[in-house]
């Protein structure tokens, strides 16, 4: 955990009290909507189609257990008990009247949670992998880069009106969890051969209207450099990114309009000029920050303990959620688990305050007080110890978390669509609802194995359809609802983009769709170990095609 | 449109002078860049200072030949929402050195006075009456500032550093490069 000094806290009071201000020129009436819309955006107030909606930021993914139980008060006190994780390790609170916003937001600075820049065309929270400080196949930890960029991005002078909104992730480790290739900046820490630790940096990638996975512009930065590069690029793209159209103002556009040899010549000549100065990140300033992280004090065990290896034998349930949920840890007798936010016919996403209240519990009990959000819509509890994993598993089930699908077919992403979202051309929430129905058997999707689903009610594709194994994408056709279906897509290391099966197919009829899909993949796949997204990458999408449309 | 300079509403003394207007012999004028660009002899050779508007399109190096002749850079705002000359404005005066007075114009409103200061302007078009009038307080609303940008204001970075370290740059001054 990073934890605050007097210098941030003094800042997050500062931005609690401008807030209040704002709030009560609105409500008297010297702002007028217009006038307030921007103000209330920098502090991730949107107006949906029913009411405020707050968008708080858990800067990477990162929770205390105090601060994830101040999230429940929220919840409870200004909402109408339960919060919405979303893609991008946020919380949304759909129900907050105008006037109870500046105490909301005010309580949440008590823990240092805020929700600032969590939308507005500035630069937006972090993000990085949810295992940080835990996963076994980690250089270093990313966090420590995450804050150092985040401190720098806050409240930046000149970055706080880009001409679009600008996310940036950050990996660490081989298998990418944070999905860096479809970010605006992407950067992918790695070793480089005299052995020293610097980013590969991506830029240019994004989903939405115009997906695009990112370019690399840069093998190899040196971690000194990684403020100075990230402020070149931002230059480049607040002087020269298209403001002429909402569509295309987006760094990717720059990147694809310039080429990105181009665009990475600007940022290099830019890069020059600012490398030596204040911003070069001395070793000095990077053991600053990590010195403000906390660490678990973990115990010196062993792995597999005889507890554990009792109770997979004892209780067929326990064994299988460990099979699914549990990953392993970097420090030997520790577990990394995942909590599902996704139990059969839910919201994916959602948490009740009691939920939250309970799992803040059950993160001092076993996991050193942290809990993580993944961009898959779950939470994390990080560290844990294995001869734990029995005990915690009995309180994670009779909360409702411990549904065994992670990964799984169930384990669905979705936007909050049309039940709140005022952009929106369809559902997407009761989509999902109906496939963790139809796919509830989870003996058969352990079967079918690693399948993401990502549903987006529009084309701002906020459920990342486009690097689902299979997407559906929400469109209006004749005012009704119909979604465009797409297969292959992924958002890991080797990200790509989904390919459209064919005709956009009614509402009613989606759910049938995806059961087809997933019928063909059995039929079609080489052996049981062969995932769906690698029979569509040996197949192609033809047979599926077939499949689907042959009786439609 | 209340102009705001050291942090007061003052008096502006620069008369705009658009393109097909005559240029005064006495007072100060303020030109946009076309005009300034082709005439720039003719201006180097009047006693009273000379000012120009420049646009958010065109890159600030251009200026860059021209700018020990300029009392004053006006950088333009079409909305608050458009950005550009923020980092015009950086540049000019960390890249570019210039130490005349760099002035905010357009739709200037009261919640981007500190990201101006800190970007280098210190004259303001406010548009605002009221806005214009609470100009320090707004300004004064913050006291910690994560990124070192040309202002002087101490980074946290640097505050922190010192502490940790007393006496090592204890007063220095962040000026980028
Ligand atoms: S994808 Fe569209 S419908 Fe879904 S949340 Fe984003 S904007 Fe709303």
């Amino acid at each position: 955990m990073y934890l605050y000094d007097d210098l941030d806290r003094a800042l997050l009071d500062d931005r609690v009290a401008e807030f209040r201000d704002q709030v009560a020129r609105r409500i008297s009436g010297e702002l007028t909507e217009d006038e307030f819309k921007p103000l209330r955006l920098m502090n991730g107030v949107y107006l949906q189609l029913h009411a405020y909606m707050l968008r708080v930021c858990i800067p990477y993914g990162t929770l205390s257990s105090p601060q994830l139980r101040m999230l429940a008060h929220v919840a409870r006190r200004y909402d109408r008990g339960y919060g919405h994780f979303t893609t991008r390790q946020n919380i949304q609170f759909n129900w907050i009247k105008l006037d109870e916003l500046p105490d909301a937001i005010a309580d949440l600075g008590k823990v240092g949670v805020h929700g600032m820049q969590t939308s507005g065309n500035c630069v937006r929270n972090i993000t990085t992998d949810q295992w940080a400080g835990a996963a076994p196949d980690e250089i270093e930890d990313p966090r420590i880069f995450a804050e150092i960029l985040r401190q720098h991005l806050t409240m930046h002078p000149e970055f706080s009106f880009l001409p679009r909104k600008f996310k940036i992730a950050l990996t660490a480790s081989a298998h990418d969890r944070a999905a860096i290739r479809v970010h605006d900046i992407g950067l992918r820490m790695h070793r480089n051969g005299a052995g020293e630790t610097g980013f590969e940096v991506v830029v240019g990638g994004g989903l939405g209207r115009t997906p695009y996975v990112g370019k690399t512009i840069n093998p190899f930065l040196h971690k000194r450099d990684l403020l100075s590069y990230v402020e070149a690029i931002l230059r480049v793209y607040n002087q020269f990114g298209r403001r002429d159209n909402i569509y295309k103002a987006r760094i990717k556009i720059l990147v694809h309009e310039l080429g990105a040899e181009a665009f990475g010549k600007e940022v290099e000549a830019e890069w020059r000029q600012i490398k030596d100065g204040p911003l070069a990140l001395d070793a000095a300033t990077i053991a600053d920050i990590a010195s403000r992280f906390s660490y678990p004090d973990y115990a010196r065990l062993a792995d597999d303990p005889t507890e554990l290896s009792q109770a997979r034998q004892t209780d067929k349930r326990f064994d299988t959620w460990l099979g699914n949920s549990v990953a392993n840890h970097k420090q030997p007798g520790y577990a990394i688990v995942t909590l599902s936010l996704k139990p059969e016919g839910a919201p994916p996403g959602d948490a009740t305050a009691d939920q939250m209240d309970a799992i803040a519990d059950l993160a001092d009990k076993y996991s050193f007080g942290e809990i993580r959000v993944g961009h898959e819509q779950n939470l994390v509890l990080p560290h844990v110890a294995q001869h734990d994993l029995p005990a915690l598993w009995r309180a994670l089930d009779a909360l409702g978390v411990a549904t065994p699908n992670v990964g799984l077919v169930s384990d669905i992403i979705a936007c909050p669509g049309l039940d709140y979202c005022s952009l929106a051309n369809t559902r997407s929430i009761p989509v999902a609802q109906e496939l963790t129905r139809r796919f509830r058997d989870l003996s058969l999707a352990r079967d079918l194995g690693r399948l993401h689903i990502n549903i987006s009610g529009c084309i701002n594709a906020c459920g990342h359809h486009h690097v689902g194994h299979i997407g559906l994408l929400g469109v209006e056709k004749n005012g009704e609802e119909y979604f465009q279906v797409s297969i292959g897509g992924r958002a890991d290391e080797k990200a790509g983009l989904g390919t459209l099966l064919g005709p956009a197919v009614p509402y009613a009829e989606v759910a049938d769709v995806v059961e087809d899909i997933v019928a063909a993949y059995l039929e079609l796949r080489e052996r049981p170990d062969e995932i769906f997204l690698h029979t569509v990458e040996r197949v192609g999408v033809e047979p599926f095609k077939e499949r689907v449309y042959a009786t439609r | 449109m209340p102009l705001v300079k050291s942090g007061h509403i003052v008096e502006d003394r620069f008369v705009r002078v658009l393109d097909d207007e005559p240029v005064p012999d006495t007072g100060s004028v303020l030109v946009p860049a076309t005009r300034f660009l082709a005439d720039h002899a003719e201006f180097a050779h009047r006693e009273a200072p000379t000012g120009v508007i420049w646009p958010n399109d065109r890159p600030v190096a251009e200026l860059v030949p021209h700018l020990d002749q300029l009392a004053l850079v006006a950088l333009v705002f079409p909305t608050f929402k458009d950005g550009r000359a923020y980092s015009q404005a950086r540049l000019l005066r960390e890249r570019h050195a210039f130490r005349g007075e760099l002035r905010a114009t357009g739709d200037v409103l009261r919640d981007q006075f500190l990201y101006l200061v800190r970007s280098g302007f210190d004259s303001f078009e406010a548009k605002k009456t009221a806005d214009a009038e609470a100009f320090a307080q707004v300004v004064a609303r913050y006291s910690v500032f994560y990124q070192p940008t040309g202002d002087g204001r101490l980074s946290a970075r640097r505050r922190r550093l010192s502490d940790a370290e007393p006496g090592r740059e204890k007063s220095a001054r962040e000026v980028a490069q």
